[in-house]
């Protein structure tokens, strides 16, 4: 079997005493789109701000293809956060840049591309995400849904194997997240990314997922972890079920 | 990975990422006649740039493998020369147009910040239940009390300063009693309320900028306008209130210690506190008292109002916050010392 790409071990997330996931055990397998998911308050977010490093366990290891992102420095560091991309909920592009000299940005950074360069593979990449008519304007000058895949389009400029998305369709019409989905599936396909999502979007989780988990305030820890279909049709548990078939809790219950 | 100048003929390596993009792009550039990919098994983004980039310069790519190739077909239709930004005139006529434009927008923006400010100070006054006085009294601690500190010492020292640097002149023409003079009319007509509004313009001008700024930027300014609250009577009016309210007693209590800072280094001179007294009490009238105490009304609602001003015109993004709070001091002090000299000018003319 190929090792999985995220290796999450007994993780305790926690905000001083208030802990909010208790030994939290999965893995993220190579190429696959894996969702995590859950009702608001959960962790989802914060489980993610612990596997791309911004938070540190309170207890747990989490390694990143091999590596353990809290315990590394220097270059150690520095060559695990170029594994992975992550675009954050409202896009978080500098306004103060087109979109790209957005994506530009970390190949400025990490690269010794001449300018010409860059610029040509900030282009590719914007047209991946079907923005390549826009490169030249500023995040403000474009639309919510264009501002998220531009956001995508430069988490992808130094080709990470791992993208992370914060909810990527929140906030977007279903046309528009469903054409998220597709450029999500595309780029999973065609360049064999992995993606690890949060989301709460039902149609968007059946649309990419191979696989979710899912998280629940009570237990502090995962609720459910398999295939969207499967734990549609087939989880015993009440509140996955009103989860997945759109059901207040009480009726669940 | 290797490069023929006589063919122009590329041999690709087994790995074709940035760093190796990097030293072949300005080496080949435009000189490739035919790439040889067929020992290509990974590459990049970087890479997939630089294959695309000879290939549509007319080379020739043979030994591509089909994954690679597939990597490279979503790029097939992409122009080679990048889209048009959105036009953008830099000629000299360009730029005066743009700027006579700003120009004329904020004149616009100020008359209409005036005049709409104007008519709800107006409707508060008539029914000043209207007004928040709570936030009102919150940012005039913030605007005034917090700034007790700064403020006087700025003019403590700078009475000292003044009354050291003149005593030895005047001393030379046997009058240094008259630094007394010097000192207190300085302070009271000019210097007190200024260095107040210039403390207030940095403290307070540039805080209700951000602030408001802010607020702009994360939609909240929207926010109460749609929940039918006029931004001008919720954030605007309190703000300009403390402003109007706390910098004259800050200008008193600046004039205070400025004139009292004279009075040290003259007492350290060896003058007796009673000779100083007298010849402030002979030196200084009630209209130069007047005088200081009447601009500093006025300094503090041009400083709180201009930085309000400035927070609403703020436009998008973090950036524009900065912009806003440089903009709101400058202006904030532009505007003293332009209205100082009006003050000066009609004052000469009464003759206070």
């Amino acid at each position: 079997m190929v090792k999985p790409i995220i290796e999450v071990f007994d993780l305790t997330a926690a905000y001083g005493d208030f802990v909010l996931l208790d030994k939290v055990t999965f893995d993220v397998r190579r190429g696959e789109v894996f969702v995590i998911l859950g009702g608001s308050g959960c962790g989802k977010s914060t489980l993610m701000k612990h596997l791309i490093g911004l938070l540190r366990p309170a207890a747990g290891r989490i390694l990143i293809d091999g590596g353990d992102i809290n315990n590394a420095s220097g270059q150690e560091r520095a060559d695990l956060l170029k594994k992975f991309g992550v675009m954050y909920q409202s896009g978080a592009l500098f306004g103060s840049l087109t979109l790209e000299e957005n994506v530009m940005l970390p190949m400025e950074e990490f690269t010794k591309l001449p300018p010409e360069a860059r610029r040509l593979v900030a282009r590719m990449k914007l047209s991946l995400v079907g923005l390549e008519r826009f490169s030249g304007h500023f995040p403000s000058e474009v639309s919510g849904g264009m501002q998220k895949r531009a956001a995508i389009a430069r988490a992808m400029a130094l080709d990470p194997e791992v993208l992370f998305l914060d909810e990527p369709s929140a906030g977007l019409d279903p046309v528009t997240s469903a054409g998220l989905d597709e450029l999500i599936l595309r780029l999973n396909k065609n360049l064999g990314v992995t993606f690890v999502i949060v989301s709460h979007e039902l149609a968007s989780i059946y649309a990419v997922a191979d696989r979710v988990i899912m998280l629940d305030q009570t237990k502090k820890g995962i609720l459910a972890e398999g295939a969207p279909g499967e734990l549609r049709d087939h989880d015993s548990n009440p509140f996955v079920h009103a989860f997945f078939h759109r059901e207040t809790a009480e009726v669940a219950g | 990975m290797d490069f023929n100048q006589k063919t122009g003929c590329l041999k690709l390596g087994a790995r074709l990422d940035a760093g190796e993009v990097s030293a072949l792009w300005s080496a080949v550039g435009g000189r490739v006649r035919h790439v040889d990919a067929s020992p290509l098994e990974t590459c990049d983004g970087a890479g997939l740039a630089l294959i695309w980039y000879v290939q549509k310069g007319g080379a020739t790519v043979t030994g591509l493998r089909p994954e690679i190739a597939a990597l490279l077909r979503p790029f097939d239709h992409l122009p080679v020369d990048p889209a048009d930004a959105p036009p953008r005139d830099n000629s000299l006529f360009g730029q005066l147009g743009r700027a006579a434009s700003q120009i004329w927008n904020d004149t616009r923006d100020q008359v209409a910040f005036i005049g709409e400010f104007t008519v709800t100070a107006l409707r508060c006054a008539v029914s000043p239940g209207q007004v928040r006085w709570g936030d009102m009294w919150v940012i005039a601690q913030r605007a005034g009390v917090d700034a007790l500190i700064v403020a006087g010492m700025v003019s403590l020292l700078t009475g000292m300063i003044m009354a050291f640097q003149s005593s030895v002149p005047l001393k030379q023409f046997g009058v240094d009693i008259f630094v007394v003079n010097l000192v207190a009319l300085a302070i009271l007509r000019e210097l007190g309320p200024i260095m107040t509004a210039v403390v207030l313009a940095g403290r307070s001008g540039s805080a209700f900028a951000a602030e408001i700024g802010t607020m702009k930027v994360n939609e909240e300014i929207d926010a109460l306008v749609t929940m039918g609250i006029e931004p001008m009577r919720f954030l605007v009016v309190p703000r300009v209130l403390a402003g109007f309210l706390v910098t004259p007693v800050l200008t008193v209590y600046a004039n205070f210690l400025g004139v009292a800072g004279g009075f040290f280094v003259m007492m350290a001179l060896g003058f007796p506190f009673m000779a100083l007294w007298n010849q402030l009490v002979s030196a200084v009238g009630v209209t130069d008292v007047m005088t200081g105490t009447i601009k500093s009304f006025v300094f503090g609602i041009l400083v709180a109002g201009v930085g309000c001003l400035r927070g609403l015109q703020t436009g998008t993004g973090a950036s524009a916050v900065g912009v806003s709070t440089t903009r709101a001091v400058v202006s904030g002090i532009f505007l003293i010392v332009l209205v100082d000299a009006v003050f000066a000018a009609i004052f000469y003319t009464i003759q206070w």
